[in-house]
């Protein structure tokens, strides 16, 4: 039996690969985790995403009344909601940890480039799944995040207000809007994920777990990935299942109120805490600066740190240069200090 | 392979002739290939950008009942798909204007504490002149015309 799968699927050969694999047992091995667990909770969004599918409606006369049928009628649909809304946040903060994680250890240099790339666009993936997920239930905070975020795409000079036009599927949210983003959060995102996420551990495979530059390479030990890493992971991932299921049922997702485009925007909304940096930038800039708008200069500047978060490997080269690392530790630090103090700010004002 | 096409041609073709029929199919071959990638993408681009919904010419709205807008209020109404602002002010003087902020078009609403037009999602005040007088709105909100018939409110583009 096992001869004839091998001879059609080539077990041994995979097995063999997986049986090779190591990772390095150092000071800083924590940080290895928390891809896997950014991978953990992408699994967890799959199952609960589909899950909420069987009862979800996407229109703007409908969807919000669904969701309201699942959190109050469905059996533990209140439980699956609150977890696929939890596990996006998670997701997101694990993410976050995992880049600066990778950044500051560095592992992003030769020949990982690439690897690094497709992460970054799983990140901004990320960010497109929690901004079109964010409308779905159709209510208030949602409709006015969304008109804001669509017309910070609007304001990019030139290619904006076409983009702005193709997210809304025309010039104001409105249902067409939530069928797009409906479409876009099932649909087009997770084939582009999946993708991306099979390139990014395909990499990782093939290129083994980086050891930092500030780790000398000779007395760096290894421990097995089968069984003995993976089962540390599976220990952090049923943690985290753990954790899912207790933040769903001592703090279940709000539905708030439904979507009304002739309401106000109620007073002290936001939008979600990894976007708050960047809210809050928007609110501090004046309405204008050097004669231009106050938010375009803010968005271009913000649209010219993700370009250059892509390219940080191709900055980062050659051989080993304390100047430069230095450099790069600093604005590493700055980066993440300003996310840092302007989410908090953003949260208590 | 080269070779063997030239034996089969015959001496009355030679060489540059045959590489140059060649270099003719492959271009006829590389423009139905465009031609044919074209044919397909382009309706999808166009599929993928919305029509355009006529606007309402709408010129005038009744945008509430006098009684609904006591002094130092404000209230929402609709005016064609979007929404505008009507404000009594302390004495008593209507205004109308857009209701949508001109720094990323959330809806702005009037707060009887400061006496101003306010927008929730990033703080812009607006007075009542429309006039954008603190926060990131970048214009003032667009004003619209006022007028009274019997106990309605009717507001018209300037």
């Amino acid at each position: 039996m096992q001869d004839w799968l091998d001879e059609r699927l080539s077990i041994s050969a995979v097995s063999a690969m997986a049986q090779k694999k190591e990772v390095p047992v150092h000071r800083h091995s924590i940080w290895y985790y928390f891809g896997g667990m950014t991978l953990f909770l992408f699994v967890v969004q799959v199952v609960t995403g589909i899950l909420l599918l069987l009862y979800y409606r996407p229109s703007s006369e409908n969807a919000f009344e669904s969701v309201q049928f699942i959190i109050t009628e469905v059996q533990f649909g209140w439980l699956i909601r609150s977890i696929h809304s939890w596990s996006a946040n998670l997701l997101i903060a694990t993410l976050f940890i995992h880049l600066f994680s990778v950044f500051f250890l560095r592992a992003y240099r030769r020949p990982r480039e690439m690897t690094w790339v497709s992460g970054v666009v799983l990140l901004f993936i990320a960010i497109c799944f929690g901004f079109s997920g964010y409308l779905l239930p159709w209510n208030k905070l949602a409709y006015f995040a969304t008109k804001v975020g669509t017309e910070i795409a609007g304001v990019v000079p030139i290619v904006g207000h076409p983009i702005l036009r193709f997210l809304r599927g025309g010039d104001d949210v409105t249902g067409a809007t939530l069928t797009r983003f409906f479409g876009f959060h099932v649909a087009v995102l997770p084939a582009t994920a999946t993708v991306f996420l099979a390139v990014h551990v395909l990499l990782v495979q093939l290129h083994g777990m980086s050891v930092p530059p500030s780790v000398s390479p000779e007395n760096v030990k290894k421990m097995k990935f089968i069984p003995n890493f993976l089962l540390r992971d599976l220990i952090g991932w049923i943690l985290a299942i753990g954790v899912l299921a207790a933040l769903a049922a001592l703090f279940p997702w709000e539905l708030g109120e439904k979507a009304d485009p002739f309401a106000p925007a109620p007073a002290g909304i936001k939008p979600e805490w990894y976007f708050l940096f960047m809210f809050q930038t928007l609110k501090y800039l004046p309405a204008k600066i050097l004669g231009m708008d106050g938010e375009v200069l803010g968005i271009m500047a913000f649209n010219l740190v993700a370009l250059l978060l892509f390219v940080v490997p191709f900055l980062d080269r050659g051989p080993e240069n304390r100047k430069r690392t230095l450099i790069f530790k600093v604005v590493g630090v700055v980066a993440l200090l300003y996310i840092v103090v302007m989410t908090i700010i953003g949260y208590l004002t | 392979m080269n070779n063997m096409l030239e034996n089969s041609t015959g001496p009355s073709v030679g060489s540059s002739g045959l590489s140059s029929r060649r270099r003719f199919l492959d271009y006829l071959l590389g423009t139905s290939a465009v031609a044919t990638l074209g044919a397909i993408v382009y309706p999808i681009i166009r599929f993928m950008s919305p029509p355009q919904v006529i606007e309402s010419t709408e010129s005038s709205v009744i945008a509430a009942k006098l009684n609904e807008v006591p002094v130092n209020s404000g209230k929402i109404f609709k005016f064609g798909s979007k929404p505008g602002i009507v404000v009594r002010t302390d004495s008593g003087e209507l205004k109308a204007f857009s209701a949508v902020c001109t720094h990323l078009e959330c809806i702005v609403q009037y707060q009887p504490e400061t006496k101003q037009i306010w927008c929730a999602c990033h703080n812009g005040h607006y007075n009542l002149n429309g006039k954008n007088v603190a926060g990131p709105p970048p214009r003032p909100l667009e004003e619209f015309k006022v007028n009274t018939r019997g106990d309605e409110i009717v507001v018209s583009k300037a």
